[in-house]
């Protein structure tokens, strides 16, 4: 009897112990990222057993507000939280993130090993860090090979240079009617907004917080004049941004004789956007050595959390780990900031959709090229300013110089 | 009676105590859950925004980050020409689709209640289905057929121009219809009046069933027509009903969101022409992270409503209604 009073006993005491030492931390993430941090964690699990991890998944506005809210009353978020790119200079204002350059964490140990242009994205003017960054997404060309071939034009003619593009645009179209080289002329313009930067240049401030907007920049002005042309010459469907309903038909219906987008932009053609033309399309690095990035994700911690060192663990596994980033491109196609992931034997098989085409060996070239961008807290404002008078133009109701005044003018308003 | 206990202070027994503080207090209780939810979700974020709009913050940068920054707000916001532009055009959108609502409704409230009395609750519950139908199915089909390329309105308008005869009557090219300056506005306000119609056509037969039969019966013995009947009893009894119904769609209009949001894209569409002041407030508040600005704005709003229903108070409302009787 005593005996069993002292196993009985004893196995309390150890499944007390137990439960006193495994945690639960939470995540909070937006789709197509959940389904990424689902499949991590069983391989998480088995090098970290203490830890449980919940997982909390939001529509992707929501989840951001979501995590607006929480940061702003200092309450409610999760251990971890996905930032998506467009956001993170939003929340890396105030100390709502933790700064992970500093100890314990110590990020920056591990720069070296992502890809360049990833960091900077996640650190503010005043060098703190607030998000690790998971995926990336290299811009690319992606164009109709039955087209060009129809219209006798070489994929080479498309990305020479903006001229040889438009040049070659106006045969693809001509030799295929109802056809558009490009979903919307503006898209030309945000890529060539986005080249050729100075060395410590923002997209639309310099570091010192100086408005670069304007009739006199020559990025602007030959921006702007080549969207134009498009839109003058009728190459460009006009569908606005991307996933809007013009789009969206345009692709399904096979209109659209090329596209500028994220390496991404594949998995959504082959899996809803122009299923029928699987084979028919490829791709080629941006039109005149452009190398631009469109999106990607990050984690970070948010100050509030009161589990940050297990937060931290789960970051680095999801981000540092080659197994799992490559585990990550398997589950979404979410391209790695990991370099070392990127040397995987599966970047350098052929993509299906794309006829077989050895294309991720192309966009591993273009992540690699992609120059860092300072960011600006101001830069959606900027953003939005520059966007509405680059329509303005393409639409006929201003010229190149008074818009790009105009936006000028309205920038350094608002950088008050 | 135990005479020597109520003699110094009435003690009462605990039964009448709490009778005594159930009448006092228990009517308080029943009411409070209102004056809760009130003060927490309606009074609290008014007087919150207020505070607001004299500070600068951004919201991520959590509440420790606010700066008391007087009336800068307030002056930054009226010298901005895009918060002028988004005034304009709410005002126009407004009209647009304010007006046509309104003369459509009353005709057809009218119709319905003289000469379809049978199937009324059929037709009225038709007619109402836009309003109670999501905004964002609404929108987003609408988006569909206002297509450039693709949309049903543009294939409809070149199938009209192939017609012998009358084809000449339609555009030769696709048009543009939210990729254009001009087309944009009315094709936002189309959609608001589909969807608000309805509403309005059922306040109006409300207001048309209180009026009493035998005026009607009256009048069309003393050989009135129809036209005359509407004109001489219909509207001038309508009247209270017309001014219910036109303030709702002022105050309505004013703070039009969900259709431009939809229609045009966060963006504002073309040009900006569908920028309404809640779109340009939200985008303020969400992209631009500035909510102290975006709260100021909310006052402006707020203010120019209350001024427009003062004057529309004033023009039709129940002082002029008794002047005229």
């Amino acid at each position: 009897m005593k005996k069993h009073v002292l196993i009985v006993s004893a196995l309390l005491l150890a499944s007390g112990a137990l439960a006193q030492q495994k945690k639960t931390i939470t995540v909070g993430v937006f789709p197509d990222l959940d389904s990424v941090v689902k499949a991590a964690l069983p391989g998480f699990y088995k090098t970290h057993p203490n830890i449980e991890v919940k997982i909390n998944s939001l529509a992707y506005a929501d989840h951001h507000n979501a995590l607006t809210t929480a940061l702003a009353t200092g309450n409610g978020a999760n251990d971890v939280e996905a930032i998506d790119f467009g956001y993170v200079a939003k929340f890396a204002e105030g100390g709502g993130l933790v700064d992970l350059s500093k100890a314990p964490y110590n990020a920056a140990q591990y720069r070296n090993r992502f890809v360049a242009y990833t960091f900077p994205q996640a650190m503010t003017q005043d060098g703190r860090m607030v998000a690790m960054p998971t995926d990336i997404g290299p811009g690319s060309m992606f164009y109709r090979t039955d087209f060009l071939k129809k219209a006798g034009v070489q994929p080479t003619e498309l990305n020479r240079s903006w001229d040889s593009y438009i040049a070659a645009g106006r045969k693809i179209v001509a030799a295929n009617p109802g056809t558009f080289l490009i979903p919307d002329a503006s898209e030309v313009a945000t890529i060539i907004i986005r080249t050729g930067l100075k060395s410590g240049e923002g997209l639309y401030f310099d570091q010192a917080g100086k408005v670069l907007v304007g009739p006199d920049n020559p990025r602007f002005v030959r921006a702007f004049t080549v969207a134009k042309q498009i839109r003058d010459a009728k190459l460009d469907a006009r569908a606005g941004a991307a996933f809007s309903s013009d789009w969206t038909t345009a692709f399904q219906k096979g209109n659209l004789a090329s596209e500028v987008s994220g390496a991404w932009l594949v998995g959504h053609m082959q899996n809803w956007l122009a299923k029928d033309f699987a084979g028919k399309w490829a791709a080629q690095q941006l039109p005149g050595n452009s190398y631009t990035s469109y999106g990607g994700s990050f984690y970070g911690i948010p100050s509030q959390s009161k589990n940050k060192a297990e937060a931290w663990e789960l970051i680095k596994y999801l981000t540092t780990d080659p197994s799992q980033q490559i585990l990550a491109f398997k589950t979404t196609g979410a391209f790695p900031a990991l370099r070392a992931a990127q040397t995987a034997p599966l970047f350098n098989e052929g993509v299906p959709y794309l006829a077989g085409q050895k294309a991720r060996v192309l966009w591993r070239q273009a992540a690699n090229q992609i120059k860092p961008i300072d960011v600006n807290r101001l830069d959606p404002v900027a953003e939005q300013i520059v966007s509405d008078s680059l329509s303005a133009v393409l639409d006929g109701s201003k010229t190149v110089e008074q818009a790009l005044g105009e936006a000028q003018r309205l920038i350094q308003r608002r950088a008050r | 009676m135990r005479a020597g206990t109520s003699a110094a202070t009435p003690r009462l027994s605990l039964g009448a105590r709490w009778n005594n503080f159930q009448r006092r207090y228990a009517p308080y209780i029943f009411i409070s859950p209102f004056f809760i939810l009130f003060a927490v979700f309606g009074l609290f974020p008014i007087v919150f925004s207020l505070y607001l709009s004299f500070h600068e913050w951004q919201p991520a940068a959590g509440l420790g980050s606010m700066e008391f920054v007087g009336w800068r707000n307030f002056t930054d916001n009226l010298t901005d020409p895009t918060f002028w532009q988004s005034l304009r055009n709410t005002a126009v959108i407004a009209l647009e689709s304010g007006i046509p609502q309104h003369l459509i409704a009353i005709p057809l409230a009218f119709a319905i209640h003289m000469g379809l009395r049978r199937v009324q609750g059929l037709v009225t519950a038709l007619y109402f289905l836009p309003y109670i139908t999501s905004v964002v199915a609404i929108s987003v089909i609408f988006v569909t057929i206002f297509s450039w390329q693709y949309g049903v309105l543009n294939v409809l308008l070149t199938g009209l121009r192939n017609l012998p005869l009358i084809g000449g009557l339609f555009p030769a090219e696709k048009i543009n219809w939210l990729g254009n300056r001009e087309f944009l506005q009315p094709a936002v306000a189309s959609v608001v009046v589909w969807r608000y119609v309805g509403w309005n056509v059922v306040l109006y037969l409300s207001g048309l069933q209180a009026i009493p039969r035998d005026l009607y019966e009256a009048a069309s013995v003393d050989g009135a027509t129809t036209w005359q009947q509407f004109r001489h009893i219909t509207l001038p009894l309508l009247r209270p009903i017309m001014f219910v119904a036109v303030t709702l769609t002022l105050i309505g209009n004013l703070q039009l969101f969900e259709e431009p949001y939809i229609i045009a894209g966060d963006s504002g569409g073309i040009g900006n022409m569908a920028l309404t002041t809640v779109m340009y407030m939200y985008r303020t508040y969400n992209f631009y992270s500035d909510a102290g600005l975006a709260a100021a704005m909310s006052w402006l709003l707020f203010i120019l409503i209350g001024g427009l229903t003062f004057v529309n108070n004033r023009v039709f409302g129940r002082g002029r209604l008794s002047g005229s009787d």
